[in-house]
């Protein structure tokens, strides 16, 4: 097998109808007699619900239905819990998830009342007016110290407290190692992560054919299959009655893997009802309360090192803001306590979360899904531990690396996916020596940055490290055929919103049946062409659904060289596989079309031999025995403005380990595309919301995300130590660049404006002009 | 609410269109749901996104931030109409192809046309002028890294086809 596509950075399948606006999304979606809905959301954070009453917006003309939880009967019911924590000891976990309406209690602004149901938007907006609602407020629960304190108002009346879970987990003895430590450096570190905002919102789009008794919904879901699965049950029909189609979807980044959000109970439960189509568009404004968030966490932290810079452990308590409900279990906080640990020795942890309900939407995991939180506490622990024992920043974190022969290594604490957390494979310390390199560091130190500062400029310099646990189990299949025209088809249940999956799968197909990539034809995210599979997230797509895509490629092959054998009478080993066609080496003009071969597979008529097989065609699964560990570092120079705290990025460079790498033009992208929304967590993008829990910046204007002008030109490069736990080698790579940007942000920062020298620790994220200034006036107040 | 109706007459990719529509309409809902038109994507609906940008008599404008009557006697270019027919690419869109200026690609039809008025009125930009005319355009998956090296690209090209 020659390998003309794999590995090559070669533009992608699915560019054409993109960029001529003939893709389809869902609100591209139009059926005859469709109606238009709208929801009504609670206005307060926290309240008992006196009354809801939507009969003047039937009234309305245009107006179809409306329904509150009352009207739901036996439908309305809390939502299942999309991920179970996993079985770690003396685990407490108060499992509450959110129903399709509230009914006594709304629990965060945004929680939806009411929905309405008309012949167009408009007219469905129009009679939210109409609707009397009645509402007791509560105090509302925001600030994550004093919900657990006494006296705090209760999220869930029924709990005791607004814990919603408290895990602990230890390697060694952090007690020991601290009593035996030179330096113990403490601090207590802040890190929001905001909310996703992918530029398309979600949507729904649900119809019910009477005639088929066949449900199909459209949704700009993660995770098609469990949606499909999951709504099935709910609405008391077989699975294969309910077809979920996640089209071109317009952007994820991990929100879009919820279940269930309320919209996609609602619109096929009052399609079915109303047997029309119904159409669920969610406006910006919605999206900022109506789709989850990732937010923040309070670490209290504690590093032990002896005078050269060895860590001997860390200790870390944290709070975790789960919001309102907790329907998508532990991921987020166990993700963040796993992924402090980094490409690090860390003989000894201690970290214990405790996970808190409040009157704030829904957290769920957001691209990085809680490893930003955990990589900042470390990253700045391992700064400041640097500052105080005067050792170079680079090389404190070089003392402390994994060695390379010390894989597979395993950090003895139980990770997202169930498994240990163990890295299957790394080799640190090359990745850090070429971002030192293609970032200049010593140069910068050594001889530029003296030079600005003594000409008044405020440049500064960070180097950061980061793993990644990514491409977890369970399982991905792929089916892959080919067809009577020659085109090899290839379909796979994973949703796809912008990763390339239409090239890289087609990238593997095309090597192994040799065909041209352009000639192999990618479905994913339609349960009726693939009815099995897990979702999009974790950085996993192509390293669980690219195997199993992979080991179907495989077979397909045998399958044509076998045919191909007995058509031509000769051996396997005499046939090349090439360009569309099966040939015989040395044999010019004796050649058979792919397509023909696939007719011959499927006759018409005559006696097959018995455990035949119809067809070219193969489906195979794949499921990893753990997670794959991928690391990377990113450096950055800086320069400040000391007046406005505006800082202009000189330089960026990112140098990156995924294992095996199918397109480097894809991969390039992923990462530039991460990077810049790392950049907009941890500089301009902030959720904020007063104390009633009232959202303050719940537009694009308010809410920054970064723009062409904010995001630099970032310098890439790689390295690929390949991941044992599956036959391509890959590790994920989706959301790498996201992870580690705010520390060194904060690193940078504190450099160029020589921070330290001053008292002032930056120890928070997001931060932005204005939160500069204040740190700085406080500092000159003080 | 009294509905009130008006006829309107615009010219869409060239073709003509008489409608009537209801006053508040917005302009990309007309485009969208009364046209057909779907490549026009809407983003925030406040006019920050740049992903409905059109062009409005040979200007990028954000269709959100219009209603459908004012388009009567007016001229729109969208995304379906940057290559006349059939499956090819003009040079900005082959340019971002080759260059992987998309990922998910729902802002991509708004950077299009904000885009190619640019270069109509910038044929030998700098990077520096192409990242300011792209600062109204939000892009969540690029980075916008490989969409200006496209833009430059398209540039580049369409400076050595001119006559």
């Amino acid at each position: 097998m020659t390998t003309r596509y794999f590995g090559a950075p070669i533009p992608r399948n699915e560019d054409q109808r993109l960029l001529t606006g003939r893709a389809l999304f869902v609100d591209d979606v139009e059926l005859p007699g469709m109606l238009h809905a709208a929801l009504l959301r609670s206005p307060v954070a926290h309240a008992r619900i006196r009354k809801v009453d939507v009969s003047a917006a039937l009234q309305r003309n245009g107006v179809v239905a409306a329904y509150t939880a009352n009207d739901l009967g036996a439908f309305w019911q809390p939502g299942p819990l999309l991920v179970p924590p996993p079985p770690i000891d003396g685990i407490v976990f108060n499992l509450r998830t959110n129903a399709p309406l509230a009914k006594d209690k709304v629990r965060y602004v945004g929680e939806p009342l009411a929905i309405v149901i008309a012949t167009s938007r408009y007219i469905a907006e129009d009679a939210l007016a109409d609707i009397v609602v009645d509402l007791a407020e509560l105090p509302a629960v925001v600030d994550l110290e004093r919900a657990l304190a006494g006296g705090a108002s209760l999220v869930h009346d029924d709990l005791p407290s607004n814990i919603s879970a408290y895990v602990r987990q230890t390697k060694g003895d952090y007690a020991a190692a601290a009593r035996r430590a030179d330096r113990i450096v403490r601090r207590r570190f802040h890190y929001e992560h905001g909310i996703s905002s992918p530029m398309e919102t979600r949507g729904v789009v649900a119809q019910w054919d009477e005639r088929s008794d066949q449900l199909t919904m459209w949704d700009t879901t993660q995770a098609p299959v469990f949606v499909r699965n999951g709504l099935a049950a709910m609405l008391n029909l077989s699975e294969r009655q309910v077809r979920v189609i996640a089209p071109f979807v317009g952007g994820g980044f991990g929100p879009k893997i919820m279940m269930f959000y309320p919209e996609e109970l609602l619109l096929p439960w009052a399609a079915m009802k109303l047997r029309r189509p119904v159409k669920w568009i969610e406006d910006r404004l919605e999206h900022f309360v109506a789709t989850t968030h990732e937010r923040g966490q309070i670490h209290d932290a504690e590093i032990a090192l002896t005078n050269d810079g060895r860590i001997l452990g860390v200790k870390d308590v944290f709070l975790h803001d789960t919001g309102a409900y907790d329907p998508y279990g532990l991921t987020v906080p166990i993700n963040s306590q796993c992924t402090l640990l980094g490409p690090y020795v860390v003989p000894a942890y201690d970290s214990t979360f405790t996970a808190v309900f409040t009157n704030l939407p829904i957290v769920t995991p957001y691209r990085g899904a809680g490893r930003q939180h955990g990589v900042f506490v470390m990253e700045r622990l391992l700064d400041i531990a640097a500052h105080e024992l005067r050792i170079d920043r680079a090389e404190i974190r070089r003392r402390n690396l994994i060695p390379a022969n010390a894989f597979p290594y395993d950090n003895k604490i139980i990770y997202q996916d169930f498994a240990p957390l163990s890295y299957d494979s790394g080799n640190y310390e090359p990745i850090l020596d070429k971002a030192l390199e293609a970032i200049g560091y010593r140069h910068f130190i050594e001889d530029e940055q003296p030079k600005l500062r003594a000409a008044g400029r405020n440049v500064g310099i960070g180097i950061v490290n980061y793993v990644e646990g990514t491409g977890i189990g369970p399982y991905e299949g792929a089916r892959v055929q080919v067809q009577a025209n020659g085109r090899v088809s290839v379909a796979t249940g994973i949703g796809t919103q912008g990763q390339g999956h239409f090239t890289v799968f087609a990238q593997i197909v095309a090597d192994q049946v040799g065909v041209d990539v352009k000639d192999v034809d990618v479905v994913t995210g339609d349960t009726d062409r693939f009815h099995w599979g897990a979702g999009t997230f974790a950085s996993r797509g192509a390293v669980v659904a690219g195997n199993a895509v992979s080991e179907a490629a495989k077979v397909v092959r045998q399958k044509i060289l076998k045919l191909a054998s007995e058509y031509f009478e000769c051996a396997e080993e005499d046939l090349v596989l090439e360009a569309g066609h099966v040939s015989i080496v040395g044999v010019p003009g004796r050649a058979v079309r792919l397509g023909e071969l696939a007719m011959k597979a499927n006759p018409m008529r005559g006696a097959v031999k018995p455990g035949t097989e119809p067809g070219l065609e193969s489906t195979q699964y794949f499921g990893p025995p753990g997670g794959t560990t991928a690391s990377g570092v990113h450096a950055m120079i800086v320069e400040v403005d000391p007046d406005t705290f505006m800082l202009e990025i000189k330089k960026y460079v990112v140098v990156h380990d995924c294992g095996t790498v199918i397109n480097p033009l894809i991969l390039a992208g992923q990462i530039h595309g991460g990077v810049a929304q790392g950049i907009g967590n941890a500089f301009f993008e902030k959720l904020i919301f007063d104390d009633t829990g009232q959202i303050l910046t719940a537009s694009l204007a308010d809410y920054l995300l970064p723009t062409s002008l904010d995001v630099p030109r970032m310098e890439l490069d790689h390295i690929a130590t390949l991941s044992p736990l599956n036959p391509l080698g890959i590790k994920g790579a989706g959301e790498a660049g996201a992870i580690p940007v705010g520390p060194l942000f904060a690193q940078a920062i504190e450099d160029a404006l020589e921070l330290p020298r001053k008292g002032i620790e930056l120890l928070e994220i997001p931060l932005s002009p204005g939160r500069l200034w204040e740190l700085a006036a406080m500092a000159a107040g003080s | 609410m009294d509905i009130d109706q008006h006829r309107i007459s615009t010219a869409v990719n060239g073709a003509r269109h008489t409608k009537t529509v209801e006053s508040r309409l917005l302009l990309s809902d007309f485009i969208r749901h009364e046209l057909l038109l779907a490549g026009t994507h809407v983003g925030c609906e406040h006019g920050v996104c740049g992903a409905c940008t059109i062009l409005f008599d040979g200007l990028p404008t954000r269709s959100c931030l219009m209603f459908a009557v004012q388009a009567d006697g007016h001229e729109i270019v969208t995304v379906e109409g940057l290559t006349s027919g059939g499956d090819g690419l003009n040079p900005l869109q082959q340019a971002m192809h080759e260059k992987h200026g998309l990922q998910c690609g729902y802002c991509t039809p708004g950077i299009l046309m904000t885009m190619t008025a640019f270069l109509d009125a910038n044929p030998s930009p700098d990077e520096a002028a192409v990242r300011e005319a792209l600062s109204g355009n939000l892009c969540r998956c690029t980075g916008y890294q490989h969409i200006v090296d496209a833009v430059l690209l398209a540039a580049e090209r369409m400076r050595g086809a001119r006559p």
